[in-house]
């Protein structure tokens, strides 16, 4: 027997709802919360707003495109966190709300969870065991994953996350936000050997991440060369700038999970989140396929913050998981802290 | 106080952190890369923080707890625009709390911040890439 899921996300600057019948994707609609560019960020305050707003259009649309009935829905789901308290509130209160008024069951989905199984979404299933990394604007995490539900962390970033160094680079350098997309564009026109900034290495844990040194190392570079330089800004190539910054960003992401990958002597790797969007991310990951890797990414709408991979991953937890008493889910407090550590 | 390397920076953050108490507002000032981030892993640690402290920049607000069981809020403002988005995150519920705030790139919010809040001035030096000044005020002037 199927089950329909009805599932809402609102962690950060999307608003998305989706509808699945079991793995399939009946519907998934996400409204990008387009003013947040001339902010040059997120703003959460505009961005609950926002959500509150829209919310109820974008679910109407993910049902009502889906071609299934709303009474046919079997279990809502929605993200407990990790993410803005003001946005979460929107989405977990509406889920919520709708799953009592209809009967019918809830549950919270983990952000971070339902990016690893992004990859999954209308694509081959990644065999156990892999290595998923999940690199975002807000998160850069490597994990050993066993098993359904089954999670070691074997590292994190200690201080940025790599998408957030995208983004304050393409500060310094005057581009917009988001800006990932736009270094990316850049750099393919540019020199990434142009100049090397250094990569960090972390002495306690092999397979933590630091871009905070990266940023920094842009911002001398930039100092040095460009604002004190009195040829002005056409003395340096913003391609080359881009193209270096994104290699040595690349370099580090790659370098630790195919470490990890050869250390676990695991075949198969699997890399979500925005940045896995990168296009350059993507070509150096490929390269490993001819040593006999496996390497998943999403496609690209699952790839950013999406309702497809809550409900996703709502549905794993509705087939694989021996927990599924979700009817309690609901008296769990609005915002749960996160911590990696208890996954 | 001058800074050599980022662990330097995190050393002065340990000896910051220990004279920190209950309800005690601490903003730091200093531009990108300047090592806001690195001196708060330092006065976390020296406040018994067991969890990862990194970059709040993307979610604006991360909470710990020290070691006695306090919570630690650790903002950073950098994308924010006006102080009527800080209030309307809950800036408010924050500073009711016993714990211990800490505030990246506070300056939309100074004046609405009660007084008595300490601060950290960090800045790079010239022709050092390695080396910051780290300055402690441990009451407002």
């Amino acid at each position: 027997m199927s089950i329909t899921i009805f599932s809402i996300e609102t962690s950060c600057d999307e608003t998305s709802a989706a509808i699945l019948r079991d793995n399939q994707i009946m519907s998934n609609i996400i409204s990008s919360q387009q003013f947040h560019t001339e902010y040059g960020g997120i703003v959460p305050e505009l961005a609950s707003r926002a959500h509150i707003s829209v919310i109820d259009k974008i679910a109407d649309a993910a049902i009502s495109g889906s071609g299934i009935n709303k009474n046919n829905i079997d279990i809502v789901a929605a993200t407990i966190g990790p993410g803005l308290i003001g946005s979460l509130l929107v989405g977990l209160n509406y889920a919520k709300s709708f799953s009592i008024a209809a009967g019918i069951k809830f549950i919270g989905i983990n952000h971070i969870e339902s990016h690893l199984y992004s990859c999954y979404i209308g694509q081959e299933i990644i065999e156990f065991p892999f290595i998923a990394l999940i690199v975002s604007g807000g998160h850069t995490i490597l994990f050993l994953v066993n098993d359904y539900f089954s999670y070691k962390i074997l590292g994190q970033t200690q201080d940025d996350a790599a998408g957030e160094a995208f983004d304050k680079v393409a500060k310094m350098l005057g581009l917009g936000y988001p800006g990932g997309p736009l270094i990316d564009q850049l750099a393919k026109d540019g020199n990434e050997n142009f100049h090397v900034f250094p990569k960090s290495y972390l002495k306690e844990n092999i397979y933590d991440f630091s871009f905070s040194g990266i940023k920094t190392s842009v911002l001398y570079y930039l100092k040095k060369n460009f604002i004190s330089n009195s040829a002005g800004p056409a003395a340096i190539s913003l391609n080359d700038i881009s193209a270096s910054f994104q290699k040595a960003v690349v370099t580090a992401l790659t370098e630790k999970t195919m470490l990890a990958a050869k250390n676990f002597n695991v075949k198969n790797i699997a890399v979500s989140g925005g940045v896995s969007a990168n296009s350059r991310l993507r070509e150096e990951f490929n390269k490993y396929k001819t040593e006999g890797y496996k390497i998943s990414f999403p496609k690209p709408v699952y790839s950013t913050d999406n309702a497809a991979m809550i409900g996703y991953t709502a549905y794993l937890y509705s087939k694989y998981s021996r927990n599924r008493n979700f009817e309690k889910n609901i008296y769990k407090p609005a915002f749960a802290r996160f911590d990696y550590n208890k996954f | 106080m001058l800074s050599k390397s980022p662990e330097e920076t995190q050393k002065y953050g340990k000896a910051i952190g220990s004279v920190l108490k209950d309800k005690d507002i601490v903003l730091f000032y200093g531009e990108l890369g300047s090592g806001k981030t690195q001196l708060i892993k330092g006065i976390c640690s020296a406040l018994g923080v067991k969890q990862v402290v990194n970059s709040p920049t993307f979610i604006i607000v991360n909470e710990y707890v020290s070691g006695d069981n306090k919570n630690i809020y650790h903002f950073d403002l950098y994308r924010l625009k006006s102080a009527e988005e800080v209030i309307d995150i809950g800036l408010d519920d924050y500073l009711k709390d016993r714990g211990i705030i800490l505030i990246e790139w506070p300056e939309l919010i100074e004046d609405i911040l009660p007084a008595g809040s300490k601060k950290v001035f960090i800045s790079h030096v010239n022709g050092n890439e390695n080396s910051r000044y780290i300055k402690f005020y441990p009451v407002e002037e």
